[in-house]
């Protein structure tokens, strides 16, 4: 498959909490941007140790080593084409559909490997769900729409289980008091921004663990993107959500820590106050003053 | 232009307003050649059902004659009543409407008048209902083929032709006595194929294609879609799937007559299967639809927005599911259509049947797979090769009912479409 796994990279998967080694040891490449600020935690929910992906012989993303803790929002910001949404799509292996796509490096959930060989890629996107830049709803009910995660990983033992799931991933996506009375009209009779709020219920009724979202936003207007941002806020408690957005003040709104990609290098990663207000890498500074990008 | 753009004194306005009448006679022009390719198409088109219609409408009415039967205990022994002679029955009523007949010449040409189809259309009516026998009916009974064109004008009423003198006058009397008269040709879709055009009906090759097509479509809808999914969502791109491609495009353009050739060699000689069946006709059929339904699959396929996969799998669902959950019925009234042009297709096709037996003479009405059958085409070919002028009519009547199965399929192709159809 296209996930091979570089094997030299099994002693840090191995060792996810000697976290401090790594910015200085592995990233010791002359001509590859060292990351600054703080990219490692402790006590990471997902670890991620020099990544690199190709696309056929296109290095999309440089040995980018990242972790994201438990219930925070992470940003990732960076001009069109840095690998931001590919980073994004390694870590529910996504990557996996696109044939010529090649990714190695490791990323531990929870301390488990997700390129594992035995690892069932559908168990990790159930606990990873995605949502993606265009609103996607199936061409389907609203409630089946919803319904439909939970239906194939099993989740309602019966009927009325399965309603309840559906009523309660609509309400926390706040959705619920403008479709309760039309739960059997197609999802993508929907204005822009109920579809992506659908999709958002859609992801949050298989109950996932971390949340992917990548540019969910960039297809809506303003009142719809506010509201999405609140619903993010409120997600925060329960999961933790990594979001792609070209949007800096969206990312200064709604995320604690921002990670800054330019050209497939992850150049620097800090709390999103400091990022904005203190900035510790020229290409950071450069970007969101807005002389590129 | 170069002119136009070269003048310094006109402004852009004035310019673009020069070039407006050029483009808008440019867009007229091009109407005009649309509107007239459409017409010119229509046209023919109205010639070719025209002239089918002009010629197979009289096919679907049938002359009888009016004779008085006498069912006669003598020549109806009630314990060999099957092989009992009813053509005598039709002929002793012949000769008590004209009496005055005598010698064998006369007599026989008298006979003629009536079509041999009267002796067993009066056999059924007896061996249905045995109350009959010693009775005498008036029935109206088939006529000869040459009789029902030559009332149709089909043949001159001259005599020295195929009718002589004393036919003609017999024809005239009939006429005016009203014992003559038109009626629906039930018989052409009740009935299979005949030597005598006035007993040939389609029967026998209608039920011969519906069964082949059933077995066409049973064996080449489950199997083309699925070769197409497994190309298109499971198959890695690479050398080897565009081999894969460039021969089933190359299968889709191989003649059929090939493929006939293939069923022969490998269905018959290899497998044993039966000649002239519609087994293997339907086998052979669906070999060559196969490549046109694959085709047109894998395009509704790949017409499915890419956002419905990456939304089923990025919930966790497995390639399967998605494929089964949200490709297949999003890509379905494609696939249904490309299916069923391939089957309106598969209707039509001649070649291919004839290289496997099925363009045998054919009586019986087939009623399973490995019965010997025939298809409406190659039925049409038949009764074209034909010498009997009555067969022409039925030609065209065939052609008919061959075009309104074609028509019905497309329609049906264009209503699927239509309600499977959904919007993303």
């Amino acid at each position: 498959m296209c996930t091979t796994m570089k094997k030299r990279l099994d002693c840090n998967s191995l060792n996810p909490g000697a976290a401090s080694a790594v910015s200085d040891e592995g990233l010791n490449d002359s001509n590859r941007c060292q990351t600054v600020g703080e990219p490692l935690l402790e006590n990471p929910r997902i670890s991620c140790r020099e990544i690199d992906v190709f696309y056929g012989k296109k290095q999309a993303i440089n040995s980018v080593s990242l972790d994201i803790g438990h219930n925070e929002v992470i940003a990732m910001i960076g001009p069109s084409g840095c690998g931001k949404s590919t980073f994004l799509r390694c870590i529910n292996r996504m990557n996996d559909t696109i044939d010529s796509c090649r990714v190695s490096g490791s990323i531990l959930l929870d301390g488990q490997d997700i390129n594992r060989p035995d690892l069932d890629v559908v168990l990790l996107r159930a606990r990873v769900g995605m949502v993606f830049q265009k609103p996607n709803p199936f061409p389907k009910s609203i409630r089946e729409n919803v319904a439909y995660g939970p239906k194939i990983h099993g989740l309602a033992r019966n009927k009325a289980e399965l309603e309840e799931i559906v009523t309660t991933s609509l309400q926390r996506a706040g959705l619920w008091d403008e479709v309760k009375d039309r739960l059997d009209e197609p999802g993508t009779g929907l204005s822009g921004g109920q579809q992506q709020r659908l999709c958002i219920a859609r992801t949050i009724a298989v109950s996932p663990e971390v949340i992917l979202m990548d540019e969910p936003c960039s297809a809506l207007d303003p009142i719809a993107t506010a509201k999405i941002e609140d619903l993010i806020t409120e997600l925060r408690d329960k999961f933790t959500i990594i979001i792609v957005t070209h949007s800096m003040q969206q990312a200064s709104r709604i995320s604690q820590r921002t990670a800054y990609f330019h050209l497939g290098d992850l150049v620097e990663v800090s709390s999103t106050s400091q990022l904005f207000t203190n900035p510790k890498h020229k290409l950071t500074e450069d970007y969101i003053t807005g002389r590129f990008g | 232009m170069t002119k136009s753009m070269g003048s310094d004194s006109s402004t852009v306005i004035e310019r673009v307003e020069r070039g407006l009448s050029r483009r808008y006679r440019a867009e007229k022009r091009f109407r005009l050649i649309g509107v007239g390719a459409i017409i010119l198409s229509l046209f023919f088109l109205v010639i070719l059902f025209g002239d089918i219609l002009i010629k197979g409408l009289p096919a679907f009415s049938q002359t009888q004659i009016k004779i008085t039967i006498f069912f006669d205990p003598e020549r109806l022994p009630l314990d060999k009543l099957e092989s009992a002679d009813f053509e005598a029955l039709v002929k002793s009523g012949l000769r008590s409407m004209f009496p005055q007949v005598r010698g064998r010449r006369s007599k026989r040409a008298l006979y003629k008048l009536v079509s041999s189809g009267a002796a067993y259309e009066l056999r059924k009516r007896v061996l249905h209902n045995h109350d009959l026998i010693g009775k005498t009916k008036d029935l109206w009974l088939i006529a000869d083929d040459e009789l029902d064109l030559l009332l149709k004008g089909d043949i001159a009423r001259v005599p020295g032709g195929r009718f002589n003198q004393q036919q003609l006058d017999w024809i005239e009397k009939l006429e005016r006595d009203g014992n003559l008269r038109q009626r629906f040709n039930l018989n052409f879709f009740t009935s299979g194929d005949s030597r005598d055009p006035e007993l040939a009906g389609v029967l026998g090759s209608l039920s011969g294609t519906v069964l082949t097509l059933m077995l066409t479509f049973l064996l080449s809808f489950p199997i083309g879609i699925g070769a197409a999914v497994y190309l298109e969502e499971f198959l890695k791109k690479g050398r080897f799937s565009d081999f894969l491609e460039v021969n089933i495009n190359n299968l889709a353009a191989v003649p059929s007559i090939i493929f006939g050739l293939l069923g022969l060699g490998v269905f018959i000689n290899f497998c044993g299967l039966p000649r002239s069946a519609p087994l293997v006709g339907g086998l052979v059929l669906t070999l060559m639809t196969l490549p046109t339904i694959i085709i047109s699959s894998r395009a509704a396929i790949k017409a499915v927005p890419p956002s419905v996969r990456e939304a089923a799998l990025g919930l966790g669902a497995s390639r399967m599911q998605t494929v089964f959950h949200h490709v297949i019925p999003l890509a379905m009234p494609g696939m249904l259509t490309g299916a069923i042009i391939g089957m309106a297709r598969a209707l039509g096709e001649t070649a291919p049947l004839l290289m496997i037996g099925m363009v045998a003479f054919i009586v019986d009405i087939p009623k399973s797979f490995n019965a010997a059958a025939t298809v409406l085409p190659v039925q049409i070919y038949l009764w074209a090769d034909s010498p009997e002028r009555a067969f022409q009519a039925r030609t065209s009547a065939a052609i008919i009912i061959l075009l309104f199965f074609l028509i019905l399929m497309n329609a049906s192709a264009v209503y699927l479409r239509r309600k499977f159809e959904r919007r993303w």
